[in-house]
């Protein structure tokens, strides 16, 4: 069962915020979603059968080519909140008072 | 107009590339305020149109079969310039800077754009109605949806509004939306198409794929987007691509899991269903019982493991670098408030979703399970591949429904419980029409839905010409 504080919880983890009216309501389906997926708890699986997954491999490659520098600076700072020159604009991280 | 009947109407001069692309766009128009398939209609690209034209008039047969056809994309896929919001307020001023790896392909073969297509939020729903720009409606019958996630490209093609569509498919968002609106859909083999310039949602599951009048035009856009592509590692080698696999074996072993049919699915479409099963074995296919015991756990580990990608790759929204930026005192909230007014409701809770069974002291008992289940599914279809070369269900347990008739979030989650299994175990299957049935007065459509052995896309496509055929005689 899933309580309104943890619910708040994982939103608060997730950089959400969720109005206290809504807590409710979304604290009742996620119980209901929680209590469907929790029927995996009754599937039996054979011992080590985590181990059965298709082989995995990175896949490299060699790093040659690269773009001009700048290239996609223009394209990619046009989408950009707030800008200054090239760069993007943020708040200040760490505060000094 | 099917590709194959456009295509052959532009090389025989009945109609020019500018002729084509006019109706589509003027049919588009006039229809798209009821419908709302398209989230934008494109202006005329006179360029592109040109240029077909001329490829037409100088290659003639040797045109690509895609040249001069109007295409509608989902709203998740880039095309360079153009808005690509994924159908969430998070990404409605967001323009794409750059061509997917299929919009490229597609540009290359000289097929053109008319619009992007309608979608629920981020891929997420069964229904188009959690799209932040309003719900589409189904063509066939404007009270009910069109299915979803691509609703918007299944209701353009349907309403013959553009000739074919792309969509992309992580649970079922292709299949489901073709079977509610009576067109073929297919989700290919993971890794057959390439993902890049693809707005991610569960990364080891999207696929982008068709969604079209014939299965012929379907396996035309497949070829046309697959293929090796050095932006998506995951993409499969072209020398694993066999177009002969079940080319030559006309006569195919169809796997039915009586077992998963016996409850939930509508007394009609299971008729329709074992009907057309049946004029299958007429032609000559067989039947055989298939166990797929741990398939009814496919929807419980693909609403564990799809969340926590989820929740993952939407992470990156942030408001900082692109999309909604919400500014409030302290950095954590230019955060908070982008990402609470930027996602609708499933969203957030999906993320949420995501984040619990993430989370320390849940990560075993959920996803690690999930995870686990996966596999052994995977290894039960690889074994009843050895006495079936496809596997049939009904596409959906039911024919489109009304709006607001799932209102509640778990009940739209289980429109996925035949279509999610392919996804986890990255086996390619298609959708194809299997006849109609009433409800309310209205004759809907519904869909038979095969899975075959990883790459054997062409078998799937061989049995789906016999169905349609069937059908029409």
């Amino acid at each position: 069962m899933a309580t309104t504080e943890e619910v708040k919880k994982l939103a608060t983890l997730a950089r959400i915020s969720v109005e206290d009216a809504e807590l409710e309501k979304f604290t009742g389906e996620f119980d209901a979603i929680l209590a469907y997926v929790g029927q995996l708890e009754k599937l039996d699986l054979p011992q080590g059968s985590g181990g059965e997954k298709a082989p995995l491999h990175n896949v490299m490659r060699a790093d040659g080519e690269p773009h001009t520098p700048g290239a996609y600076t223009e394209t990619l700072a046009m989408q950009f909140p707030a800008r200054e020159g090239d760069a993007l604009v943020v708040k200040q991280i760490i505060s000094h008072d | 107009m099917t590709i194959m009947e456009a295509a052959r109407a532009l090389r025989a001069r009945e109609l020019t590339v500018r002729e084509l692309w006019d109706e589509c766009a003027l049919a588009a128009q006039e229809k798209n305020p009821e419908l709302n398939a398209f989230l934008e209609i494109f202006d005329a690209d006179d360029t592109a149109i040109e240029a077909a034209q001329r490829r037409i008039d100088t290659e003639g047969a040797a045109a690509p079969l895609l040249c001069g056809i109007p295409l509608a994309t989902k709203d998740n896929i880039l095309i360079e310039g153009k808005y690509a919001s994924a159908s969430s307020k998070m990404l409605e001023n967001y323009r794409a800077t750059y061509d997917a790896t299929v919009v490229k392909k597609l540009k290359d073969a000289g097929a053109l754009f008319l619009g992007r297509t309608n979608m629920d939020e981020f891929a997420m729903g069964s229904s188009t109605e959690h799209s932040a720009f309003g719900a589409t409606k189904n063509p066939l019958d404007p009270t009910r949806v069109p299915g979803g996630s691509s609703g918007g490209s299944a209701a353009a093609v349907a309403a013959h509004l553009v000739i074919a569509a792309l969509g992309s498919d992580t649970g079922g968002s292709i299949r489901q939306p073709a079977a509610h609106t009576g067109i073929v859909g297919l989700k290919s083999t993971y890794g057959a198409v390439s993902r890049s310039g693809l707005i991610a949602m569960g990364s080891s599951l999207d696929q982008i794929g068709p969604l079209a009048k014939t299965v012929e035009d379907a396996r035309i856009l497949y070829e046309a987007i697959r293929g090796i592509d050095p932006l998506d590692s995951t993409t499969i080698p072209d020398d694993l691509h066999d177009v002969s696999r079940g080319g030559d074996s006309k006569k195919l072993r169809i796997g039915v899991p009586k077992h998963l049919l016996a409850e939930g699915v509508d007394a009609d479409v299971r008729a329709a269903f074992d009907a057309l099963l049946e004029n299958l074995v007429q032609e000559g296919h067989t039947l055989v019982d298939v166990e797929l015991p741990t398939s009814s756990y496919a929807l419980a580990a693909y609403y564990v493991i799809m969340p926590a990608e989820v929740s993952t790759n939407l992470a990156r929204l942030d408001g900082m670098r692109y999309g909604l930026a919400k500014r409030g005192e302290k950095l954590l909230d230019d955060y908070v408030l982008s990402r609470t007014e930027g996602f609708g409701e499933e969203t957030c809770r999906r993320i949420l979703l995501g984040t619990f069974v993430l989370s320390s002291g849940y990560i075993d008992a959920y996803y690690r399970k999930a995870d686990a289940a996966r596999a052994v599914l995977r290894r039960e279809y690889t074994d009843a591949f050895q006495k079936a070369d496809v596997i049939a269900f009904p596409t959906t347990p039911s024919p489109a429904f009304r709006f607001d008739e799932k209102s509640d979030p778990l009940a739209m989650y289980l429109e996925d419980i035949f279509t999610v299994t392919a996804n986890l175990t990255g086996m390619p299957a298609l959708s194809v029409p299997m006849g109609l049935v009433e409800r309310e007065g209205k004759k809907l459509p519904v869909g038979i839905h095969f899975t075959a052995p990883h790459q054997a896309e062409e078998t799937l496509f061989m049995l789906g010409r016999v169905v349609e055929k069937t059908l029409h005689t």
